[in-house]
């Protein structure tokens, strides 16, 4: 099955739209996302494991295998990174209460951290940082209002909640036990946090953990179904062919 | 034998910073000065203690049916917990119940998950141990609430570190997936008994957040800032990652509570 790659409508009223992305010499309109994985009947094909992150085709592509896989870590921990920073950046945020800024304050420097590691890590771990490691992405947060505590609360909620599954979801793509255990670190706080921010939604309710199923199972998603979360946020283009 | 449990007795949690809560608390031993001296024994009078140490678990072995053998044990252990506190009348406050109910349902669905999965597979289910939840130091849970949060975050943050520090045995096999996907649950619990009681949802360095000494091994370790990247200080990079624990570390802890 042809790997085909899903464009987003541009956004009109989005300044970043303008904003162009420079790889490599390469400068790439950012016309919205594109995390488009390949058909699912393409999870075990074999050849897509040792393929690097990079620009192909005149985008960057997250790779296969276990870079792919700390590729699109790297790309979910820049989303994060990025809006918390804006959240306690904001001039409103010092309206917000106590508890919310405690929670968010710390949310920011974890997400922070996990962005910073993985650039670090990619860095070193990669044949040619130069040209495989994902470049720094561009955001746009339609529908937040970062003047609202219960607007960035419920975007917290969804980020974090989006970051469990996809942790989750990747842990079995992955080959390196060293890289599983840092997915495993990352991911239980991923986890405290969204019952943390849920818990400040409607507190004394069953909400930090009802996203668990039947059987007491947090979701698990792949890659391909991460995409429409993220797509909502990150503006500039990628693909991620190689993962499932 | 299991040296952890031979460890003296806490003498300045903030558990016990009342003298109500800390007097009733060691209440099976008559009084407080009692108690002490009880756990001040040297270790070749442990038999005088209420505790047999005979059916202490073993460490599972490095495989994926070992680790899923150890996580069985520990649900084991939180679902018991969890359900004999749900039936302690008078225990939880309302404002808690809903929260504390949902974490009994889903330890209980871990035991049967786990259960049924490893009889499908053909993975021997261990046997439950018989638990003690005062944990050997006079701990009353289920009937101090404070002592129940506490205990509760004691095996919540071990779950998480276990579920963890078995990962690497799960892979290549088709739990792996089941079992991030307990893990995280895990976490979202911990979170949010962390929080009842007043602390944040994730482990700053290795602060147990006033749990006895006798369960500081569920924090130790947790103070690491290798992926901290350089960014901010040690605590927030100690809170951005949990740690693993061994096996053999999982056991002792578990074994602070099996008889």
């Amino acid at each position: 099955m042809e790997n085909r790659v899903i464009t987003k409508d541009e956004n009109p009223t989005l300044t970043s739209r303008r904003n162009f992305l420079k790889i490599s010499g390469l400068t790439l309109a950012g016309t919205g996302l594109l995390l488009a994985g390949c058909n699912n009947d393409d999870d075990n094909s074999g050849g897509s494991s040792n393929q690097l992150p990079g620009i192909r085709n005149g985008v960057f592509d997250l790779g296969g295998g276990d870079f792919g896989v700390l590729t699109y870590a790297y790309a979910l921990e820049q989303l994060e990174a990025d809006f918390y920073t804006k959240v306690v950046n904001d001039a409103a945020f010092s309206s917000f209460s106590e508890q919310a800024k405690d929670i968010l304050s710390d949310l920011q420097k974890h997400e922070v951290i996990h962005r910073e590691f993985f650039k670090a890590a990619l860095t070193d771990a990669l044949p040619n940082p130069t040209t495989q490691l994902l470049p720094a992405l561009a955001f746009t947060y339609p529908g937040v209002n970062f003047s609202s505590q219960s607007s960035v609360i419920d975007t917290a909620i969804a980020l974090e909640d989006t970051g469990v599954s996809a942790y989750n979801g990747a842990g079995k793509l992955i080959t390196n036990p060293d890289y599983l255990v840092i997915a495993g670190q990352i991911v239980s706080v991923e986890a405290r946090h969204a019952s943390a921010v849920r818990d400040l939604r409607n507190p004394g309710s069953t909400d930090f953990a009802n996203t668990a199923d039947a059987n007491g199972l947090d979701p698990a998603k792949k890659p391909s179904e991460i995409a429409p979360v993220a797509q909502q946020f990150i503006t500039t283009q990628f693909t991620a062919t190689y993962l499932p | 034998m299991n040296l952890i449990k031979f460890l003296e007795s806490f003498t300045d949690d903030k558990l016990y910073a009342t003298g109500t809560s800390r007097r009733n608390s060691f209440s099976q031993f008559g009084n407080l000065g009692k108690g002490l001296a009880l756990a001040s024994l040297p270790f070749g009078l442990s038999a005088l203690s209420n505790k047999a140490f005979a059916a202490d678990i073993t460490p599972t072995p490095a495989t994926a049916a070992g680790a899923l053998q150890l996580a069985l044990t520990l649900e084991y252990l939180e679902s018991a917990f969890y359900a004999t506190a749900v039936d302690s009348a008078g225990l939880i406050p309302a404002e808690d119940q809903a929260a504390i109910t949902l974490i009994r349902d889903h330890e209980a669905d871990h035991v049967s998950f786990l259960t049924t999965a490893m009889e499908a597979n053909g993975i021997a289910i261990p046997a439950m141990p018989t638990f003690d939840f005062s944990g050997g130091i006079g701990l009353d849970p289920f009937n101090n609430y404070d002592q129940f949060l506490a205990v509760a975050q004691a095996f919540e943050d071990t779950g998480v570190r276990a579920y963890k520090g078995q990962a690497g045995y799960l892979m290549g096999s088709d739990f792996l997936t089941a079992a991030l996907q307990i893990h995280s649950v895990e976490a979202r619990h911990a979170s949010q008994i962390r929080r009842m009681r007043g602390q944040k949802g994730w482990i700053t360095l290795n602060n147990s957040g006033g749990l006895p000494p006798q369960v500081q091994v569920v924090y130790d370790g947790e103070e690491s800032t290798a992926l901290g990247a350089g960014q901010f200080d040690a605590a927030a990079q100690s809170e951005a990652y949990d740690e693993t624990i061994s096996t053999q570390t999982a056991v002792n802890i578990a074994n602070l509570f099996i008889v």
